[in-house]
Formats: C-alpha cells, sequence, structure tokens
C-alpha cells in the first residue's frame, strides 16, 4: 500500500478499496518500523493522525469530499501545527508548541488531508545536507552513508522511502529542489508568494517559498493546487487564481522551446550527471521539444549574492528569538543582556549563528553599500538574465546539482563547499522564478535530478512538462526502498 | 582572510549571540571564508543598476479595516519561559 502514489490512494480511497485509517495505519506502522534507519521525522503524530482519517473517512462516505480527504502527508517542521510541536530543527524551538497552523496546514487541514507527523530539516532550513538539525542527520533512503540533501532531506528521504506519498517542503535557496534530486523525488518551488508564508518559520522573507515533495509531477500538481493561493495574512502572497494544476498534465509539449544555459554545463558539474541530464533533453526532443541554447551571464554570483542577502535576512528574522517570549532560555540570566546572549548562543546551532553573524556583517555601518547593496544590485542582474532568456524560450533545463549525494560528514566542516551544492538553484529563488526537480537517472545507484526553471506563474506548464517526461521514463519509479 | 577577534567580538555582541572564547578564532576563520566567497561580488561592475530588494513588483492588496483576530492572550503568554500577571518576566532592566 505504501507504493501507492497520492492518485492512486485518491482513487483507492473513492472505489473503496481500502479506507483512510487503514492506509494512514499502514505508513504508520512503515514509519514506526523504518524511520530509525532514516531520521526523517521529528515528531510522529499517529493519534492525530488515525483521527484525521476517521474524519475524511466519513467525509468521503457522505460524497462531495475534496481531491486529498483522507490522503497522509508529512509536513516539514517548518510548518507551525496548532498543538503540534514545531521545533525548525532547533534547540531554540525544542520546546515550541503553536497555538495555531500555518495557513498550508490549515489547507491541508480543511481539504481532509491527514498529517502523520513532521519531518527532520537543517535548523531553521539552513544547510543542504540536513546535517545542522539538532534532532541528528537525516540519511539517505538510496544510500545510508549518504545525505538526502537539504534543508527539506526529512521530507524527501519520507517520501524516498515511502513512508508518505507526499510531504511539504520549503525552499530558500534549492530546499526543496537538492533534496529531491538526491532522493530520486519530485519537487516543486514555486513563484515567490505562489504559496502563503504565514504561519512558515521565516529564514529569508525575500526568498523563502513552500511548495511540495512528491514522487511525481502529477502528485505535486495535487498537492499544489491545495496548497497555493492568496492568503490575506500574508501580504506577499500573490492576489491572482489557482489553476487546477492537475487539469494540463497531458497537454502535448510539441514545440516547447527548452533554453539550455551553458552556465549550467560548466567544470563544476559531474560529467556523469552531465549525461544524464543531456539523455533527459534527447527524450524531451523526442517529444518534439526543441533545445535553444540561452546564456545566463551572471550564474556565478548567485551564491556570493544569495549569502549576503540571505544571512542579511536571517539576521533579522532571527532576532525574535530572544528568550523572553517563547523558545529556549538559558538557566539564571543575570542580566537582560546576558539572557539574551546566552539564550541565543545555547538555542542556535553553529550554521545559524555563522549566517546571522555573516548577515549582522553584511548590514553593518561602514559595510552595508559594499555588501547588502551590491548584492541586491546583482541580484537585479540575475532576474534581468532570466527575463531575457524568457523572451526566448518557455522553460529552462539543466542540472539541480552538481554531483549525486554527498557521504555524511564530508562537507560539514567546509561552510563554502556546503554552499556550492546550490550552485544551479539559488538563482531562482533570487529572481523569485518557480524551479523543479525530477528524477532523470542513477549515478553508481545514486539518483540524479533534471532541474526545470519556469517563467513566473508558469507552475501549471512546468508541471506538464514534468509529467509529460515521466509518462515516456520510469527513473522516477525507481525505488530506493 | 579570517575576521579578527575584535570583530567577531563586536558582531557577537551586535547579534546578542555568545560565543565562548575557545571557538573564536575558529568562528573568525569560517566568516572569512564565507566573507571570501561573496567578494567575488566586488568584481563586477553595477553601476546605475538599481538594487533589487524583492522579486516582485506588486501592488498592496487592501483590505477594509475590520478586526479579524481574537484575543489569545493566555495561549500566546503561555508559551513565555517566565510570565506573571499577563505580563513577561525578564530580568530587572533599571536598577
Amino acid at each position: 500500500m505504501h507504493q501507492l502514489t497520492i492518485a492512486e490512494i485518491i482513487r483507492g480511497l473513492r472505489d473503496r478499496q481500502f479506507s483512510s485509517v487503514e492506509i494512514t495505519g499502514h505508513l504508520l506502522g512503515r514509519i514506526e518500523q523504518l524511520d530509525g534507519n532514516y531520521n526523517s521525522f521529528i515528531t510522529v503524530t499517529p493519534e492525530q493522525a488515525l483521527q484525521q482519517a476517521a474524519a475524511a473517512d466519513e467525509r468521503l462516505t457522505a460524497g462531495g469530499a475534496p481531491a486529498l480527504c483522507g490522503v497522509p502527508l508529512a509536513h516539514k517542521d517548518i510548518f507551525c501545527t496548532e498543538g503540534v510541536r514545531t521545533s525548525c530543527g532547533s534547540k531554540m524551538l525544542d520546546n515550541f508548541t503553536p497555538p495555531y497552523d500555518a495557513t498550508v496546514v490549515e489547507n491541508f487541514n480543511n481539504a481532509g488531508a491527514v498529517t502523520l507527523g513532521k519531518t527532520n530539516m537543517d535548523e531553521f532550513a539552513m544547510g543542504s545536507s540536513n546535517e545542522t538539525s539538532y534532532y541528528g542527520p537525516v540519511k539517505n533512503p538510496w544510500n545510508t552513508n549518504c545525505v538526502p540533501g537539504g534543508s527539506s532531506g526529512g521530507s524527501a528521504a519520507a517520501v524516498a522511502a515511502q513512508l508518505a506519498p507526499g510531504a511539504t517542503a520549503t525552499d530558500t535557496g534549492g530546499s526543496i529542489r537538492q533534496p529531491a534530486a538526491l532522493t530520486n523525488t519530485t519537487g516543486l518551488k514555486p513563484t515567490y508568494g505562489r504559496v502563503s508564508r504565514w504561519g512558515m518559520i521565516a529564514f529569508a522573507s525575500s526568498l523563502d517559498q513552500g511548495g511540495p515533495i512528491a514522487r511525481n509531477a502529477e502528485d505535486a500538481a495535487y498537492l499544489l493546487s491545495a496548497m497555493a493561493g492568496h492568503d490575506p495574512k500574508d501580504s506577499t502572497s500573490l492576489y491572482r487564481p489557482v489553476p487546477d494544476y492537475t487539469a494540463g498534465l497531458n497537454g502535448d509539449i510539441a514545440g516547447l522551446r527548452i533554453g539550455v544555459p551553458a552556465e549550467y554545463f560548466s567544470d563544476d558539474l559531474n560529467p556523469q550527471v552531465a549525461a544524464r541530464v543531456q539523455d533527459a533533453l534527447k527524450e524531451y526532443e523526442k517529444l518534439g521539444a526543441q533545445l535553444v541554447e540561452v546564456s545566463l551571464p551572471h550564474t556565478h554570483l548567485a551564491v556570493p549574492a544569495y549569502y549576503v542577502i540571505a544571512p542579511a535576512e536571517a539576521s533579522a528574522n532571527l532576532s525574535r528569538f530572544d528568550g523572553v517570549r517563547y523558545g529556549h532560555r538559558c538557566e539564571d540570566p543575570r542580566d537582560l543582556r546576558d539572557l539574551y546572549m546566552r539564550s541565543r548562543g545555547e538555542g542556535f546551532g553553529e550554521e545559524v549563528q555563522r549566517r546571522i553573524l555573516v548577515g549582522t556583517y553584511a548590514l553593518s555601518a561602514g559595510y552595508y553599500d559594499a555588501y547588502y547593496n551590491k548584492a541586491q544590485q546583482v541580484r537585479r542582474l540575475i532576474k534581468q538574465d532570466f527575463v531575457q532568456a524568457f523572451e526566448k524560450v518557455d522553460v529552462i533545463m539543466g542540472p539541480t546539482t552538481p554531483s549525486p549525494a554527498f557521504a555524511l560528514g564530508e562537507k560539514k566542516a567546509d561552510p563554502v563547499a556546503m554552499y556550492l551544492e546550490d550552485i544551479y538553484t539559488i538563482a531562482a529563488n533570487l529572481a523569485g522564478l518557480p524551479g523543479m526537480s525530477l528524477p532523470c537517472g542513477l549515478v553508481n545507484n545514486l539518483p540524479v535530478g533534471l532541474q526545470i526553471i519556469g517563467n513566473y506563474l508558469d507552475e501549471a506548464r512546468m508541471l506538464n512538462v514534468a509529467h509529460r517526461y515521466q509518462q515516456v521514463t520510469d527513473w522516477h519509479k525507481a525505488s530506493a526502498a | 582572510m579570517a575576521v579578527d577577534t575584535q570583530t567577531v567580538e563586536k558582531l557577537a555582541e551586535l547579534a546578542r549571540i555568545a560565543i565562548s572564547e575557545e571557538t573564536i578564532d575558529e568562528v573568525g576563520n569560517r566568516l572569512g571564508e564565507v566573507l571570501q566567497l561573496v567578494d567575488q561580488l566586488q568584481a563586477v561592475s553595477t553601476e546605475g543598476v538599481a538594487p533589487m530588494a524583492h522579486p516582485l513588483d506588486e501592488v498592496q492588496v487592501l483590505r477594509a479595516d475590520e478586526i479579524t483576530e481574537s484575543n489569545r492572550r493566555e495561549e500566546f503568554l503561555a508559551l513565555a519561559p517566565q510570565s506573571e500577571g499577563g505580563l513577561y518576566l525578564v530580568p530587572k532592566v533599571i536598577d
């Protein structure tokens, strides 16, 4: 039953092949039995899940239930869940139980979806390997000596290990796409503002965006349809209608213009990964698509610009964790300054501290123009590269990551090497564009991701383009389990 | 190049993060590596380019000025490490 896709579960529930209580119970049993190997969950919520499943079964019997009614899912532990501890992977929030749901969670609850639990992640979503979590690293189900990617490594691993058919995730610089690539799952980071950020613990507010990780594009389309939409509680959420993302999946893609940027096939790219991506592009040519060379000349500046902008925003966002209103407080503070300093020194891990300090540096007097202002100017140049490319093409394709999953511990001590993991994903966040990763082959039995970058609000086309590829290939069906 | 101890201490003070003396050199070295990475930005000319703070040029949606939130003071206050009489408690600030 755990091998079923979301689309198959939706059909199975409606055809009475099984109930939501049955499939929920089955997946909870699998998590209990297997997650010791992967550490993909921080909190499992069996009682609540079975209650939700029973309620969903009643709604299904009554008829007229939304598509996702009764479908078990997992939520990244960055989304606030009423009455369920939401840690963001940090000691700082180890004791934090929010009194409200994030809008994304509320949307899924209203649709009748079942929450299996909260997935592991890099602390405050800062990392590309899931090794910065206070709750220990997540292991890649394809090879438990390897990282699953990050920061949404728990969501990706849970889907790859068939502990959940789909999961929510977030992406500030690649945190949906990179773990999706490393675990043979399909992940989509929507256009900035497509999905509400309300109740999603903030890292870098002009870059953060929630999205789904699933086993294929069709399932991602179901999840995005439930997640997306304007939210009066998030002033940056887009006031645009949400299409039914499942409606256009089968559309013909003959004549599709695929932009292939030379900059995404540079010396940093593992040649075997490059070969798998080239194979995928050939497959698209067979489907009638046309490959067009495009240039994104400022690509090499995306990582440097990001590591000014994201830490700068993080240093402001994370100032809310002060040991006063919620979260970790140190023992016996001498005075208010001591309370702040030690609560934050103890509550934040090394990488989070590093990014706050980098952000503080970039925003401090005398450095603001050289760093923050400069990075924002470069951000515009990066966006303009894409605007020009999309005058000639419909989507852009390339690798999601420079190499397959790396070994646990391999890059942990070298932050800059870790940052370069996101060399191909960060630009879409800076520009606010939607990006996606889908499985396109294996190298040494480790998955490789094909990245699709779309134009603003073009998620429906990207899902169509991904789905058509998945109709003629089987890479997404390859299983670690 | 490593960030010197004095600068690390100043940043830690501004960010209100206690850093132990044993790790301060290591923190300075790592910060130096990150700053070296971001210094690549200095090589590109950005004369006349307007800074971009946000990805989308959207107009704010206006709404009627109505109260939509209920008062959940007790629930939020219950999350605080220390509170008393409906207020957050911190160490004495004024002598």
